[in-house]
This record gives C-alpha cells, sequence and structure tokens, in this order.
C-alpha cells in the first residue's frame, strides 16, 4: 500500500554516488529504510480491515495473498459499505493493475529465471520496484528487491495481525479516529502522483463523478464509474494535441505529433479541461 | 462468504496481473496510450476513494471529523512528513475532532 513513500525514499538510492559499484550494504540500507517504514503501515490495514467487519483470518489471508496495499484498503472499504463482493474486486483489481507496468519493467532489470518468476511475481508493488529500479545493474537490483520484498511482506503481515487483534481491545475503532486511516493512505499515495494537469485533471473529475453518483448508484458502482474520468482526460488532451496540431500547420505537426505527443505530458495536457471543472 | 468470494477474486486478480506483468514479452504493454491510461487510472481511483472515504456514509455524502483529519493528512503531506506520521496525524486529528464533539 504504502505505495508512496517509497517514491519518496527512493531517491537517495536513486542517484548513487558510486554509480559503478554500489556497496551491497548501501543497498541493503535503502531497501530496510522502505521495507521497514512501508511494512509497519500494516497495522493501519489490520484495524481499518477488522474494523470494517472482516475476521482475523480474512485480514491476514488479505495481507498474505493479495499484498498490495492500495487495494486490499480499497477492497475493505468497499465491503465494509456493503457492496458487492465482485464490484468490490473490481475496484481493488483495477488499482493492482498498475503492477503489472512494474514487473514489464523489472523483468529486464531482474532477468529472473521462468522458474522463479512465480515466486518473485508476488512481490512487484510500488515499493520493491522503486528500490530495485534504482539501482545501478542487475546484482544490487536483485538484492534491492529480494531484501526489500523480505522485509515488507514480513513485517506488513506482522503488522496486519497485531492490527487485526489489537482492533478487537480498542473497542470503537471510530472514536480513535482510525476510520479516518484509509483515506489519509490514499491521499499519501495520491499526492506525488498529481505532477500535472492531465493528473489533477483526472483526480478532480474523479472526484465529480464519485460524489454526484454516490448517492444514485449501487455501493462500490461510484468509485468504478469514477475510473472513467482516466480514458476522458487522455481524450479529451488528445482532442486538443489533434487539433493544436493541425492549427500549426499540416506537415511539421503530422510529424512530431504522433511519436512525442505521447510522451510530451506537459505540452497539451497544462491546460486540460478537467481543470476548471475541478 | 460473500467476503471470502471477494478476497479469492481480488487475490487471483492481483497476482495474475503481477505475473503477467513479469512474464509477458517486452514491447506488449509499452504501447504509450496503455501506459498512460495505465498510469492515469490508479489517480483517478485513488482520488475517487479518498473522496468517498472521507465524505461518503453509505450512500449519504457527509462532513464530519474525518474530513479534519483527512484535511490534516494533506498538510503533514504538504510538508513533507513520512508515511507513517501522515496516517498517524489523520487518526489523531479525527479524534481529537471527535472527542471535542465534532
Amino acid at each position: 500500500m504504502a505505495e508512496q513513500t517509497e517514491i519518496r525514499t527512493a531517491p537517495p538510492a536513486a542517484a548513487p554516488p558510486s554509480r559503478p559499484a554500489k556497496p551491497d550494504s548501501a543497498v541493503i540500507r535503502d531497501a530496510l529504510g522502505v521495507g521497514v517504514a512501508v511494512g509497519l503501515s500494516g497495522f493501519a490495514f489490520g484495524v481499518t480491515s477488522a474494523g470494517a467487519g472482516l475476521g482475523l483470518l480474512q485480514t491476514c489471508a488479505l495481507s498474505l495473498l493479495v499484498f498490495t496495499g492500495a487495494s486490499q484498503f480499497a477492497l475493505v472499504g468497499a465491503l465494509a459499505a456493503g457492496g458487492n463482493p465482485f464490484t468490490a474486486a473490481a475496484g481493488a483489481f483495477f488499482l493492482g493493475a498498475r503492477n503489472a507496468f512494474y514487473g514489464l519493467r523489472l523483468s529486464a532489470v531482474l532477468g529472473y529465471r521462468a522458474r522463479i518468476r512465480p515466486l518473485a511475481a508476488h512481490w512487484i508493488i510500488d515499493e520493491t520496484s522503486a528500490v530495485a529500479l534504482a539501482q545501478p545493474d542487475r546484482r544490487t537490483a536483485r538484492l534491492g528487491f529480494t531484501v526489500t520484498g523480505l522485509t515488507l511482506y514480513t513485517l506488513w503481515n506482522l503488522t496486519t495481525l497485531v492490527g487485526a487483534l489489537g482492533a478487537g481491545a480498542l473497542g470503537d475503532t471510530d472514536a480513535w479516529g482510525l476510520d479516518a486511516a484509509a483515506p489519509a493512505v490514499f491521499v499519501a499515495l495520491l499526492a506525488p502522483m498529481l505532477k500535472d494537469g492531465v493528473e489533477r485533471a483526472a483526480a478532480g473529475l474523479a472526484v465529480v463523478l464519485v460524489m454526484v453518483t454516490l448517492p444514485l448508484l449501487p455501493t462500490g458502482v461510484p468509485v468504478l464509474v469514477s475510473a472513467l474520468a482516466a480514458p476522458a482526460v487522455l481524450l479529451v488532451q488528445g482532442r486538443r494535441e489533434r487539433a493544436g496540431a493541425a492549427r500549426r500547420g499540416a506537415g511539421r505537426a503530422a510529424a512530431a505529433a504522433a511519436p512525442s505527443a505521447p510522451r510530451d505530458t506537459t505540452a497539451g495536457p497544462r491546460d486540460a479541461a478537467g481543470e476548471d471543472r475541478a | 462468504m460473500t467476503v471470502w468470494i471477494a478476497i479469492a477474486v481480488t487475490a487471483a486478480g492481483c497476482y495474475l496481473v503481477k505475473y503477467l506483468g513479469l512474464s509477458a514479452p517486452a514491447g506488449v504493454l509499452e504501447r504509450p496510450l496503455v501506459k498512460r491510461l495505465a498510469a492515469l487510472l490508479p489517480v483517478a481511483l485513488l482520488a475517487a476513494l479518498t473522496a468517498q472515504q472521507t465524505f461518503g456514509d453509505g450512500p449519504h455524502l457527509v462532513l464530519d471529523a474525518k474530513a479534519a483529519g483527512v484535511a490534516a493528512a494533506a498538510v503533514a503531506l504538504a510538508l513533507r512528513a513520512p508515511f507513517l506520521l501522515v496516517i498517524g496525524v489523520a487518526v489523531a486529528v479525527t479524534a481529537g475532532v471527535r472527542a471535542l464533539g465534532g
């Protein structure tokens, strides 16, 4: 879950002073820093999940088997609200889909054999990807991935257990303000993603969509509807870029727009449509 | 039972996307539009989830202590507080406002 933290923690690792040969101890230190900080936040998940009415076994099964925090928080939130299990799972799944793209980048960097891949796959989350991708070579990338994965997986599951057990002792978790943990996790994950106009437009439009549809649609569906903000913003942005390109003149723009448009997120999107709506 | 179904479906789905990413031949998911959609989808979902869990009470919209807690978390984030502290601030402020009768 805490997929944010590593993004903040990664830069030190990303700019290693000793580029060619980074000492193992430095890799391990980076990996432990991320693994411990984020691993401990499993406590918040354990408490939230138990507070949402999930049993101890169910809560621990989620951390053991799903092991991607934002999806776990989203799922228990949707279930607590009384959502249909498939709608709830869909929201969690879409959030987890980004891990496929980490895997894609990691497969070249880590170069694991087919036999190892099914095991390594389970640990592919924001934090492990950030640490592994920040290393200068394959050996240190594997070391960073393994140490982060092992630390985070162990701690996340232990603290999930402690949180779920502790929730019972706390009694009314709302009185302790623990129902604010999940939205705070989401904000912390979201903040570093709001880099420019396109992201902000998508976020703003998603908020509007979920607030408008919340009273109207069955539980869990509003969040899925809000996901449409992503293709909608891309569509508007694409139209603007095409219109801009056409205005600038066919020949030069046609050649430039196709390959560069998708990469250049700051070109047209700065004035992206959603911004005023948001 | 419903909960277990949701857990099983989520676990299977989330594992599958991780494994597919790691095993897919390079280039399959490399199309610019696919990558941009993949980057933007979590943004939309996280924003919606934040709003829903902050202001949603079942099908109703409410403004209560949780909003103060999440706002405090946003301030902590702006001040570059570490992840755990951000969550701690949200929880503490929410509990505090509630204790004061908010």
